[in-house]
């Protein structure tokens, strides 16, 4: 008896981080996808290290060649390795999921504070204007966007980042509309403390769960978004290794070397899996409701 | 109701202005010059100047603008620089081809996703819910693009039992066009089947819980009337509205799966204006894309009101 007091008056004191951590390796699931994360991400930082061969080294005597000891994902049509290629595209695919979703926080979110905390005339103006980015599809404005900046990895960042914002500013104006009329905002504002201050003191770290959710989420899209952008010609520019331009290369050759199209296939559907269900996982991990 | 459409169809005006800004805006992002990205290999100073005459842009950029969307209102959205003709009959050829992409994957997804979920919500915690649950994963994280590939390579390639690519009008030859469309209806129909599935197994599962199921079963209703009669109609009400607003998601995902099977589509026709710079092209079919878009979403809204009769009054 005295053992489970202990333990409720300790689950008690647990910070809400510990809270969420604690619920979140309780699920199977999300552990894996953490997991898979955590090896994709050590695999792209490592990937000089572990990848057998140079990813962009051409060889004539090794053209198409399937799986085997030497080339585990076999050869592509220069010869190059394949698994090596798949290894370096990592760092593309990753890169592009965090960088571009940093873009789309780093913007969205003190315009959708802006929106929610900044009176009726500003929640009016970028609310049509967010209506309006979220009315073009998504991958539409994306290439769009890629294309009139020119075709580079670091021109489809932007372009995914730019047409994600829309998503965090209509969340985090969703969320301060909700926040703004709770107690404690209220008493930060009747001692005296600044619009500024409340939204980012008060408001920002009660709304933060809700953005990690919809963060983790967004990379799987956004990595997806990569690889499209990629696969059309719009992304990572050859040489170098991106999944979305293996696959283009591949589906020339589907007769010849189908394998060309398995792996970076596989890889981009491992990564977005691994961040939809951490995604799934941090929302039931994070959801207050459930304790 | 009256009242609800009007505000509804007010809102929409704003919304379009900044989608048609934003649009046009798209070009200012070019670098350089665009009259030099127009005329592309030709160099020649009086042909350049000409382009900037004709297109207007020696004006200032609201001037540009203005011509722009009187030219839109009225039906004129410009020439294309490649085919030269003008967007809106390219448009009128192009989208019929994508509208059936889209209809197709609708009944393929509607008709996976709605049986799925139903079944996984009624079979909760089984092996069925579990391989429902899967599946719908697998749905939402696999590319588009890399599907494609992969059906090509096993039904075209290594079975031989369809077309790999290409396209034939259901008006020419119906089954030769349902044969060509089958795998990207698929293609374009995976995802949101699986999303689909999530939606659908949670609204049963609420409506399997609500007191009018309880009802049902209480007055010894057989299970599959409870099922089928009572909490299926109830729970599929956000799906008409998920359904509406998806179409016009699948027109965007149609770009990708027509340009694995080759199909000359509305998504073709902007990949191809956009590695061409074909300007006019790629405004006009983003404008066209956005608007049905805006009206589909006001449908789903207007729908949703027509169904549910709490909202009616």
């Amino acid at each position: 008896m005295a053992v489970a007091h202990a333990h409720v008056a300790e689950l008690n004191h647990e910070s809400p981080t510990a809270r969420a951590w604690r619920r979140l390796l309780r699920r199977k699931s999300a552990v894996f996808g953490l997991a898979v994360i955590t090896l994709l991400v050590l695999i792209a930082v490592l990937a000089p290290l572990i990848a057998p061969f140079d990813p962009t080294q051409q060889s004539w005597t090794a053209i198409r060649k399937p799986p085997s000891l030497q080339h585990w994902f076999g050869t592509d049509e220069s010869g190059r390795d394949l698994f090596s290629r798949v290894i370096f595209g990592a760092r593309a695919s990753l890169l592009a999921g965090v960088v571009s979703i940093s873009i789309a926080l780093g913007l969205g979110v003190p315009i959708g504070l802006l929106a929610g905390y900044g009176g009726r005339w500003m929640d009016a103006v970028i609310g049509r204007i967010t209506d309006a980015m979220l009315a073009i599809p998504f991958l539409i404005l994306a290439i769009a966007l890629a294309a009139f900046l020119g075709p580079s990895l670091q021109n489809a960042m932007i372009a995914i980042g730019l047409t994600a914002t829309p998503i965090f500013v209509r969340l985090t104006r969703g969320q301060v509309m909700a926040v703004k009329v709770e107690d404690y905002v209220e008493a930060a504002r009747a001692v005296g403390n600044p619009a500024r201050r409340i939204a980012i003191k008060h408001i920002l770290p009660n709304i933060l769960p809700a953005l990690i959710v919809q963060a983790t989420i967004s990379i799987a899209t956004a990595i997806i978004a990569e690889a499209s952008l990629s696969f059309l010609g719009l992304g990572q520019q050859p040489p170098a290794p991106s999944w979305g331009s293996m696959l283009n290369t591949a589906q020339r050759f589907l007769t010849n070397a189908p394998w060309m199209a398995v792996w970076p296939g596989l890889a981009i559907f491992l990564a977005v899996l691994s961040f939809n269900i951490l995604g799934d996982g941090l929302r039931d991990a994070l959801d207050p409701k459930e304790r | 109701m009256l009242v609800f459409l009007a505000k509804r169809l007010l809102q929409l005006i704003p919304t379009l202005f900044i989608v048609s800004v934003i649009i046009f805006g798209l070009q200012q992002l070019l670098p350089g010059d665009p009259a030099l990205a127009m005329a592309g290999e030709e160099r020649d100073p009086q042909v350049l100047e000409q382009i900037r005459r004709q297109y207007r842009l020696d004006q200032p950029f609201y001037i540009q603008y203005l011509y722009w969307v009187g030219g839109v209102l009225s039906g004129n959205l410009g020439e294309s620089m490649r085919l030269k003709e003008p967007v809106l009959t390219l448009i009128a050829q192009k989208f019929p081809v994508t509208l059936q992409l889209a209809l197709m994957a609708i009944v393929i997804s509607l008709t996976i996703g709605i049986t799925a979920g139903i079944m996984s919500a009624v079979k909760r915690d089984t092996p069925i819910d579990y391989a429902v649950n899967l599946v719908a994963l697998w749905g939402i994280s696999t590319p588009n693009f890399w599907l494609g590939i992969m059906l090509i390579f096993l039904f075209a390639v290594h079975l031989g039992w369809l077309p790999a690519s290409g396209y034939v009008s259901p008006f020419q030859d119906f089954w030769l066009s349902m044969q060509t469309t089958i795998l990207p209806a698929f293609v374009l129909g995976n995802s949101f089947a699986a999303v689909l599935m999530r939606h659908t197994r949670s609204a049963m599962l609420q409506a399997m819980s609500s007191d009018y199921v309880r009802t049902a079963r209480a007055k010894g209703l057989a299970e599959r009337v409870v099922v089928l009669k009572h909490a299926m109609r109830n729970a599929l009400t956000p799906i008409v509205t998920l359904g509406a607003l998806e179409l016009g998601t699948l027109l965007s995902g149609a770009v990708l799966t027509e340009q694995v099977f080759s199909i000359p589509g509305f998504g073709k026709l902007i990949v191809d204006s956009v590695f061409n710079r074909d300007y006019a092209v790629v405004q006009g079919v983003t404008l066209i894309t956005a608007t049905t878009y805006i009206l589909l979403n006001l449908l789903a809204d207007i729908a949703y009101v027509l169904i549910n009769p709490r909202l009616r009054s």
